[in-house]
């Protein structure tokens, strides 16, 4: 069977770029679960709903491939770092000592010190725009958690405007030139290059020689040496580990917190059953260390389903490494295939009322989710699901567990004027998004 | 109860041998073996957890 391709051609790239949503919805509505799109003349496969999803989802990388299915990475990212390399280097990576178990709760006590830290300065009452705000925020916890405390200390506001500004050159523009002659990529280039510089200030004032116990990742980098004794490692490739180890939980991370305040505010009544929940349980004065690594089920039923709704990142793709079959139509070598992860969260006859804030389907029976585990797929699914959920999840938990426990929050502008920039791959939240806040009594 | 492991799934994150050693082991480079298939009601939380916090959802509990 030939795979039908929506409307609104030749070509696609153009609305990719302004209402990707809109598109693949579209592709669903006319095509159903495999349709076609295209973007810089390059065919792309669509796949939503249970069974294109899963076998999406299950495919190996010999089959389905990350690697050339992202550009728009390997100038963030630098030359040789992630997706440059193999599939066996990347999956043997993907072992994140950082993400073990045995961390979580040193990751959770830190997360909610940094939360602490950021409204230290907070007042009595006052605005924030969300965007930044989160933004910073997880710049903090994701170096402290993953990178290391050392390497978190010496950085601030300034790393975290950098760190946008790459965030921000994701054009899918890309998918034509990585490099074109655009605003977005040039920013991105001098906050790189100015990245760099941080980090080789950071390398410069190294003690060479450090005591073994207070060693971090950046002095064993620093250790590797040539075997004519030059370093192995440059500030710019320094740089790129940096950037990409933090990269997959940053606006993830961010989006996903200033998502669950904004519908919590949109949504009073659930808001008040998540305050009196975490009121209840920090009662007796138990840390958020001890509380974020146990349920606490309608926060997470709110961060859930701030999830389904706003999906950090609305399509994954991948690039078919020989002719696959999938529901009867034939995939050609070659072909991107990508799985909208969007479209696929509000399919109607798995998740009833699709498009309203209704944490109650995650409670059991109903538990949507795992029900539906192939199309509820805000983490993606199968071999490559993400491997940060549960750091993500008790990160959410930590920082609505100090906000809520201690501020009282109130949207600043209508309900409905909070969305989404989907102008660039990295989806972030478009201002103005602004709350008010007020100490509780 | 008896467990399934969906080894296409299982990417050796060895989450569940954390969870519950006594029923996962995960060597390095590998992916899960089940040491015991159907353990007794007391281990029920423990595998619960395991399979709750398996970051490939590979693991399935039943009855």
């Amino acid at each position: 069977m030939t795979i039908p391709i929506v409307s609104g051609g030749p070509d696609h790239l153009e609305e990719l770029r302004h209402d990707p949503i809109a598109l693949m919805r579209r592709v669903r509505d006319e095509c159903g679960d495999v349709g076609e799109f295209r973007i810089g003349g390059r065919r792309v496969v669509q796949l939503t709903g249970a069974e294109a999803n899963e076998f999406f989802f299950r495919a190996p990388d010999e089959d389905l491939d990350q690697a050339e299915a992202y550009p728009f990475m390997t100038p963030i990212f630098g030359e040789g770092v992630v997706f440059d390399a193999t599939p066996e280097q990347r999956r043997e990576a993907l072992h994140n000592q950082a993400l073990k178990g045995s961390f979580l709760k040193g990751h959770a006590a830190t997360i909610a010190a940094e939360v602490a830290r950021m409204v230290a300065d907070w007042g009595d009452e006052g605005e924030i725009d969300l965007l930044d705000w989160f933004a910073e925020l997880t710049i903090y916890t994701s170096s402290a958690c993953l990178i290391g405390r050392r390497i978190r200390d010496q950085l601030d506001r300034r790393f975290a405007e950098l760190y946008h500004d790459l965030e921000r050159g994701t054009d899918a523009i890309a998918y034509v030139d990585p490099y074109a002659p655009i605003e977005s990529f040039r920013r991105r280039d001098e906050a790189r290059a100015a990245l760099v510089r941080l980090v080789q200030q950071i390398m410069d004032g190294r003690d060479p020689h450090p005591p073994r116990a207070d060693r971090d990742l950046l002095d064993v980098l620093l250790s590797i040496r040539e075997p004519d004794g030059t370093p192995r490692f440059s500030a710019d490739q320094v740089t790129g580990m940096f950037i990409s180890m933090m990269f997959a939980g940053h606006h993830t991370s961010s989006g996903t917190a200033a998502w669950t305040l904004i519908e919590l505010l949109r949504n009073p009544d659930v808001l008040r059953d998540v305050t009196a929940e975490l009121d209840g349980l920090y009662a007796d004065g138990r840390d958020v260390s001890f509380q974020a690594l146990r349920a606490i089920p309608r926060l997470e039923a709110a961060v859930k389903e701030a999830l389904r709704l706003h999906p950090p990142l609305i399509l994954v793709l991948r690039v078919a490494q020989r002719e696959l079959e999938v529901l009867g139509h034939r995939i050609e070598r070659g072909t991107m295939v990508g799985c909208s992860l969007a479209v696929s969260n509000r399919i109607p006859e798995d998740f009833p009322d699709p498009d309203a804030f209704r944490p109650e389907r995650y409670a059991a029976p109903r538990e949507e989710d795992l029900l539906h585990r192939w199309t509820w797929v805000p983490f993606g699914a199968g071999r490559h699901r993400c491997v940060g959920a549960n750091f993500a999840m008790i990160q959410l938990k930590a920082i609505f567990s100090v906000l809520l426990r201690d501020w009282e929050f109130e949207l600043a502008q209508p309900p409905g004027t909070y969305r989404n920039d989907h102008s660039k791959m990295v989806v972030q939240l478009a201002r103005p998004c602004v709350v008010r806040y007020r100490r509780r009594r | 109860m008896r467990i399934e492991a969906d080894l296409d799934l299982c990417q050796g994150h060895a989450m569940c041998e954390l969870e519950a050693p006594d029923v996962f082991e995960v060597p390095r480079r590998g992916k899960v073996r089940v040491l015991d298939p159907e353990p007794g009601d007391e281990r029920r939380d423990e595998v619960a957890a395991a399979v709750r916090y398996c970051p490939t959802r590979a693991l399935r509990m039943e009855a």
